[in-house]
């Protein structure tokens, strides 16, 4: 749930995203998207299996050129580059943790190199283990390097792709600490996610994706009242109901 | 059992371009090994000048006439004889591959053989390219001329046979026209005999007897005369021309070969590996976001294989160079030669790694590709037809290995004029694959 001292900070918008449309031969992945994201707010995207979800993230981070539409980033900072945290572990198996960190501090082109490859392996948990090779840790510390490589430069808009599901309940409740910070200190934060619950626990706003469509873009509790859920259902059950109320 | 097999086969037919890559790949390069093996010419294509003129196309031996065509025709069993009007046609036949070599008979062919003894006549043989071509014109034409000039020889000591055997036995000889009587040894020692048991006086006998010796020693060893001109085996000497460089010994071109085939396998597996590598450790997303363009990427990947199959081949040309005289003045154009094509190597290693995507993918077909295509360009002119040779040709310039090996061949063992040839053409071809695995890039993401 957003928190209110947020709320000055998500009227100025950090990413406005303008009929973005993404055709794969026959298939359209992404139709004619839509969609703000205010400084410091933190937006999840979810939606079935094929949704669309990273292909919009890709867009977004600058990977896939879209057939159509913009992405614009506004606000202070806005000439840096947008944070991007990949589903999969994106980083070299062979490389110690700090070896890591440190080669992709130097590509974002990180002022302070050793100081901010310090400070991410201590928000990380990880200073112990810096000059372990990313191949012999567990895949929940692989995420969390993972993740601490996104957030190197910094970036005004941070995107993650199922940033939790390498992640056990102890872990998970540390990374949304952690993102939740983020955007209390007003980095924007959008993660695609399959799980409802987890979307509704820590968004913002929820956007629905299906079959490339953007079909709901609010609160959490709008959806669940959109889609005319009972009071004893749960979020997950409002999203399929209202899934299904769409042809989905 | 049968449901695993089931699911292989659907995942194979899903992986159309593996299998395309597994089926159409190994049957279009059997076919052509298969030609280049099996159905060369059944005779060399070589280029023949015969300079003789026609009125002076027999070999005068005393009285005896041999008529040069006993050479030629020989010759001729095994070759392809393709007639030509000048030396400067068969020149341009050798350097355009048209034929394997070309064979020319001089004006004094004839009149050498006839006047001048046997070692003063010779034939040439011209031929151009790298040591396994030089080597296969003298493991064929060479030997041909070899077996006409066997034949020659046999002519040649019947006729010498007979001579002694007139010496030997008496008879009728023609000198310049001339016809003379031979009372023969063996008739002389029988006269001597005669002479020497009628009691002669001491003067008489001690002036007779070494005469008498002699004749006795004479016929007593005249078959090892015969045997003697048996032995004379080579009557015409082959004057060998090789049109560019200078000959190249077997060993010198192996060297080349196996530096070109060091640096082959180092570059190829190595920058197709390390370009795959970024995909499979997902990583090429978040450099693919600006953090490192594309081009830089490639380029990158290709000057770190270059480099380290540069500093292979270096060791192992300088490790070599210990045991073969290598000339190290021309060590300045080795290290272009191996950069050049490092580079070349490379940059289809990262256009492998493109189209693989995946590190294991990747290395198997850096080895599909790579072996047979060294195998292809090591196929000399004239050692397959020219249809096939003309498509081979096709197939090896698309591919680094045979102008790195050209380059290479001529830098370390002075067999061209010059190395830019095959610099200009790595060089091209740097810049297609490099541009080809840019163009894979866009399949990472």
């Amino acid at each position: 749930m957003a928190s209110t001292s947020k709320t000055a900070a998500l009227e100025a918008p950090a990413l406005v995203v303008r009929g973005v449309g993404k055709r794969f031969g026959e298939r359209e992945a992404v139709k004619d998207v839509s969609f703000d994201v205010a400084r410091g707010e933190l937006l999840a995207i979810i939606g079935p299996n094929g949704a669309g979800k990273t292909t919009l993230l890709t867009i977004l981070a600058g990977i896939r050129t879209p057939d159509g539409g913009t992405v614009e980033q506004q606000g202070p900072n806005a000439d840096k580059r947008i944070g991007w945290v990949p589903q999969h572990t994106a980083v070299y198996a062979k490389l110690t943790v700090a070896q890591n960190l440190r080669l992709f501090a130097r590509l974002e082109k990180v002022s302070d190199l050793e100081g901010t490859v310090q400070r991410m392996l201590e928000q990380t948990a990880l200073a112990e283990r810096a000059d372990d090779e990313l191949g012999s840790l567990s895949g929940g510390n692989r995420q969390r390097v993972n993740i601490a490589v996104g957030l190197l430069a910094d970036p005004p808009v941070l995107l993650l792709d199922e940033p939790s599901g390498a992640l056990d309940p102890r872990q998970r409740q540390r990374l949304w600490g952690f993102i939740t910070a983020l955007t209390e200190r007003g980095t924007s934060v959008v993660f695609a996610t399959h799980d409802i619950a987890e979307a509704e626990r820590h968004a913002d706003r929820v956007l629905v994706l299906a079959d490339g469509e953007l079909l709901f873009n609010g609160s959490p509790a709008g959806l669940h009242t959109l889609a005319g859920a009972a009071e004893h259902e749960d979020m997950e059950q409002a999203f399929v109901r209202f899934l299904a109320a769409q042809g989905h | 059992m049968r449901w695993m097999l089931l699911k292989d086969l659907q995942i194979l037919w899903r992986s159309k371009l593996l299998l395309g890559l597994l089926i159409v790949y190994p049957i279009a390069i059997a076919t052509l090994m298969g030609f280049a093996l099996s159905s060369g010419p059944e005779k060399p294509r070589v280029a023949f000048l015969n300079q003789v003129p026609e009125n002076r196309s027999t070999i005068r031996l005393g009285d005896k006439k041999i008529d040069a065509d006993t050479y030629t025709d020989k010759l001729f069993t095994a070759i392809d004889r393709v007639d030509v009007e000048s030396r400067e046609e068969a020149l341009e036949k050798v350097r355009s591959g048209a034929v394997l070599s070309a064979l020319i008979v001089p004006p004094d062919f004839t009149t050498k053989l006839s006047n001048s003894g046997l070692s003063a006549a010779s034939v040439e043989v011209i031929y151009n390219g790298d040591a396994l071509k030089q080597s296969f014109v003298r493991s064929t034409v060479s030997s041909k001329l070899a077996e006409a000039d066997a034949a020659l020889a046999k002519e040649i000591n019947g006729l010498a046979s007979g001579y002694i055997d007139v010496i030997l036995n008496g008879g009728k000889i023609e000198i310049i026209g001339a016809s003379f009587d031979i009372l023969g040894l063996k008739e002389s020692k029988r006269r001597l005999d005669s002479v020497m048991k009628a009691s002669p006086d001491a003067r008489t006998r001690r002036l007779v007897q070494p005469v008498q010796d002699f004749a006795t020693i004479g016929v007593a060893n005249a078959d090892r005369f015969k045997d003697v001109l048996n032995t004379v085996e080579k009557p015409v000497a082959v004057k060998e021309t090789v049109l560019s460089g200078r000959r190249t010994p077997l060993d010198a071109f192996a060297i080349a070969v196996a530096v070109t085939v060091s640096l082959m396998f180092v570059c190829v597996l190595l920058a197709s590996g390390l370009l795959a590598l970024e995909r499979e450790e997902n990583t090429f997303t978040r450099l693919a976001r600006g953090l490192v363009p594309g081009g830089q990427l490639i380029g990158e990947k290709i000057v770190l294989a270059a480099a380290c199959a540069f500093a292979v081949t270096l060791v192992m040309l300088m490790g070599v160079s210990a045991f073969v005289p290598l000339d190290w003045g021309r060590s300045g154009l080795w290290v272009l030669a191996l950069a050049v094509g490092a580079l070349a190597f490379s940059a289809l290693g990262v256009a492998i790694g493109s189209l693989a995507r995946e590190v294991r993918a990747a290395s198997l077909l850096a080895f599909l590709l790579s072996l047979p295509l060294a195998f292809l360009a090591l196929v000399p002119s004239g050692g397959v037809s020219p249809l096939l040779y003309d498509i081979i040709q096709v197939i090896s310039a698309v591919f680094p290995f045979k102008p790195s090996l050209d380059a290479i061949n001529r830098a370390v063992n002075d067999t061209g004029p010059s190395i830019a040839q095959s610099m200009a053409h790595l060089a091209a071809l740097i810049v297609f694959f490099g541009v080809a695995a840019r163009a894979g890039l866009k399949r990472f993401a």
